[in-house]
């Protein structure tokens, strides 16, 4: 008879399976980490918008789908969210919309796509990026902030004394009174990522390591994503290269030093990069290779060389980039495929990159258990073979059949044993 | 000249066409012209896109170069001078979905094309389709998602537009980076498509069907 094995066991069991894979080891099995997003809401019961505001609720949905999943590594509920709802109200968020404001109380967020930086501010972000998200960038995303437009320049501190300029701002009624709302959103956060905290360490007490707890992304999916929008970022490639890749270069450091932070702190060496606008036809090659590829490739082995493993959630398709990123140090990251040729990317980074993935979301949301099972069979087969796999979904995993989920965790238990 | 603006618009050399632009109209030269170079270039781009030697930022970048040409020439348009329209298509994306890039390139590929295109914005209740439809007579629909919640949505709104006895009329596409053809079963759509050249070859078969 088998014994049973102490959570502390399991635990172990779990974080070394994951760790051979990306080491390019074999493990005992493949290890299966379903993508979990608002999946844990749904399938506990509750809606999108309960997952925003109770936050007690939040935690057991996550609770109860671990543990009847019992996946390898589980998605920490702090980077599906990535901020609790009485927060963004309270802030004024303009940036997404999320469940209740702006999208039905039934759905997940969804991020506004905006020109949050101009054009012309370029130099601005560039010469003193802290002055330019404090005085221009949050009074445009926080409603609450906007008082800040009012502030005299950061560094004008350095200078006269008692700083009279920036004192003399601060005692501005609108002013003063962003700042109050913005401590009190202060407290709010810190109550939610108390509760997310220990919804940690209790899963980890019975025996699951989670994903990862810190994020980076690509610089120049910081610069398109939350300063310049899509469709600014892809006019600048033609109008401005130099300062898009000055601002990259910029963003850089500041991507490493806090996913590093927080990495270390969590004692989670894996940092997620999702990646979002490099991915083949929303650039050419040759524009993948000048202005997305050369920070990123920065990124990855600078948080190599602090220990770290690079998760990287490869939205979209990258069949055309595979070459391209397998220049990183080997056994040292995840690449996690969504839309990639994962058998091609199997033989071009095999001996490189651990692989993740290849479980198609429209699968697992329309499927039927026999069909997840044969898919999964063949990525055992060929993507699992020799080690260097997880089992996953390509993408998040919001909506899906729970029978699905079960067949892709079970089988992969069963038949993704290494002989 | 005429062949020297087409390049350089389909080469993207934006200041350089924008100034061939404000010569010509100097010299005289009929506004309406220009803006069909202006088309012509568009077509190679286009063409170039399909043959995937430009990608999304070239077509965003063309677009915007062909719009600040547009707004300069506008003022001296005489008379209606409408490009003729091949079928009418209605596109949107659909209820619960804001994303808009995917179906902006579609709306963009099938205007080049020649097609009259009725973009709906994001997030469009199936009633809209429905409406628009009436009012416009039009048999294409193109619904777009990025999400996976999408999938549901689309299907719904194939339903509400199954309810008004539209369905028959229509023809229906789905269209988004994570539809396959079960989702296209799951939804009850005619077609599907994950990107805008797929779109473009739709419409044209659709179109020459009747």
């Amino acid at each position: 008879m088998i014994e049973e094995k102490t959570p502390e066991e399991l635990l172990q069991e779990r974080t070394k399976r994951v760790e051979d894979a990306v080491q390019l080891k074999v493990p005992d099995r493949v290890p299966v980490a379903p993508n979990f997003g608002f999946f844990y809401a749904k399938y506990a019961g509750i809606t999108p918008e309960e997952a925003h505001y109770d936050y007690d609720k939040w935690a057991m949905a996550v609770k109860k789908t671990v543990l009847d999943f019992q996946p390898d590594m589980f998605v920490s509920p702090r980077m599906i969210l990535l901020a609790p709802g009485p927060v963004l109200d309270m802030v004024d968020f303009k940036q997404i919309k999320w469940p209740g404001h702006g999208v039905s109380s039934n759905h997940s967020f969804q991020f506004v796509e905006e020109e949050y930086m101009k054009a012309e501010e370029y130099d601005a972000f560039i010469e003193d990026p802290s002055d330019y998200i404090i005085r221009t960038y949050l009074p445009r995303i926080y409603g609450v902030a906007e008082p800040f437009k009012m502030l005299p320049p950061l560094s004008s501190m350095m200078v006269g004394y008692a700083a009279v300029h920036l004192t003399a701002a601060l005692a501005r009624p609108e002013v003063t009174n962003a700042i109050e709302t913005l401590s009190k959103a202060g407290a709010e956060s810190l109550r939610w990522r108390s509760i997310m905290d220990s919804i940690h360490e209790e899963l980890g007490g019975m025996g699951f390591p989670s994903c990862a707890q810190a994020i980076a992304e690509a610089p120049y999916d910081v610069i398109g994503d939350f300063l310049r929008g899509t469709r600014g970022v892809m006019l600048d490639m033609y109008r401005r290269p130099d300062k898009l890749i000055e601002a990259t270069e910029r963003v850089l450091p500041m991507q490493l030093q806090a996913a590093v932070f927080i990495a270390k702190r969590s004692g989670n060496p894996r940092v997620f990069i999702p990646l979002h606008k490099g991915a083949d036809g929303f650039m050419s090659l040759e524009q993948f290779k000048t202005f997305y590829w050369p920070t990123l490739h920065k990124l990855i082995t600078g948080l190599i060389d602090e220990g770290l493993t690079p998760w990287l959630f490869i939205e979209a398709d990258y069949t055309s980039r595979l070459e391209t990123i397998r220049d990183i140090p080997k056994g040292k990251a995840i690449y996690h495929f969504e839309l990639t040729d994962i058998f091609k990317a199997k033989e071009v980074l095999g001996d490189v990159a651990c692989i993740r993935g290849g479980v198609p979301s429209s699968l697992l949301c329309t499927g039927v258990p026999q069909e997840v099972k044969d898919c999964c069979k063949k990525l055992i087969d060929v993507v699992g073979r020799g080690g260097g796999f997880i089992m996953d979904a390509g993408s998040v995993i919001d909506e899906a059949k729970p029978e699905n989920i079960r067949v892709m965790v079970d089988f992969t238990k069963e038949y993704g044993v290494y002989g | 000249m005429a062949e020297d603006l087409v390049k350089t618009i389909a080469d993207l050399h934006e200041e350089e066409a924008l100034r061939i632009v404000e010569e010509r109209l100097r010299a005289g030269e009929d506004a309406f012209k220009i803006l069909e170079d202006s088309r012509n270039a568009m077509e190679i781009v286009g063409k170039r896109f399909e043959n995937r030697e430009y990608f999304i930022p070239d077509l965003v970048y063309s677009g915007e170069i062909l719009q600040e040409i547009a707004e300069i020439v506008k003022p001296k348009l005489t008379g209606a001078n409408e490009f003729e329209r091949l079928d009418k298509v209605i596109i949107g994306t659909v209820a619960g979905d804001i994303h808009d890039i995917g179906k902006n390139i579609v709306t963009f590929m099938l205007d080049i094309n020649g097609f009259e295109v009725y973009d709906l914005g994001v997030d469009v209740p199936a009633q809209k389709f429905i409406e628009k439809a009436e009012e416009t007579q039009a048999r294409i629909i193109g619904l777009s998602g990025l999400l996976t919640l999408a999938f549901e949505s689309m299907k719904e709104t194939i339903e509400v537009i199954r309810g008004t006895g539209l369905r028959d009329k229509v023809k229906i596409m789905i269209g988004g980076g994570q539809i396959n053809d079960e989702v296209r079963k799951y939804t009850g759509a005619d077609a599907f498509g994950t990107d805008a050249m797929s779109a473009v070859l739709l419409v044209k078969d659709w179109a020459g069907e009747k």
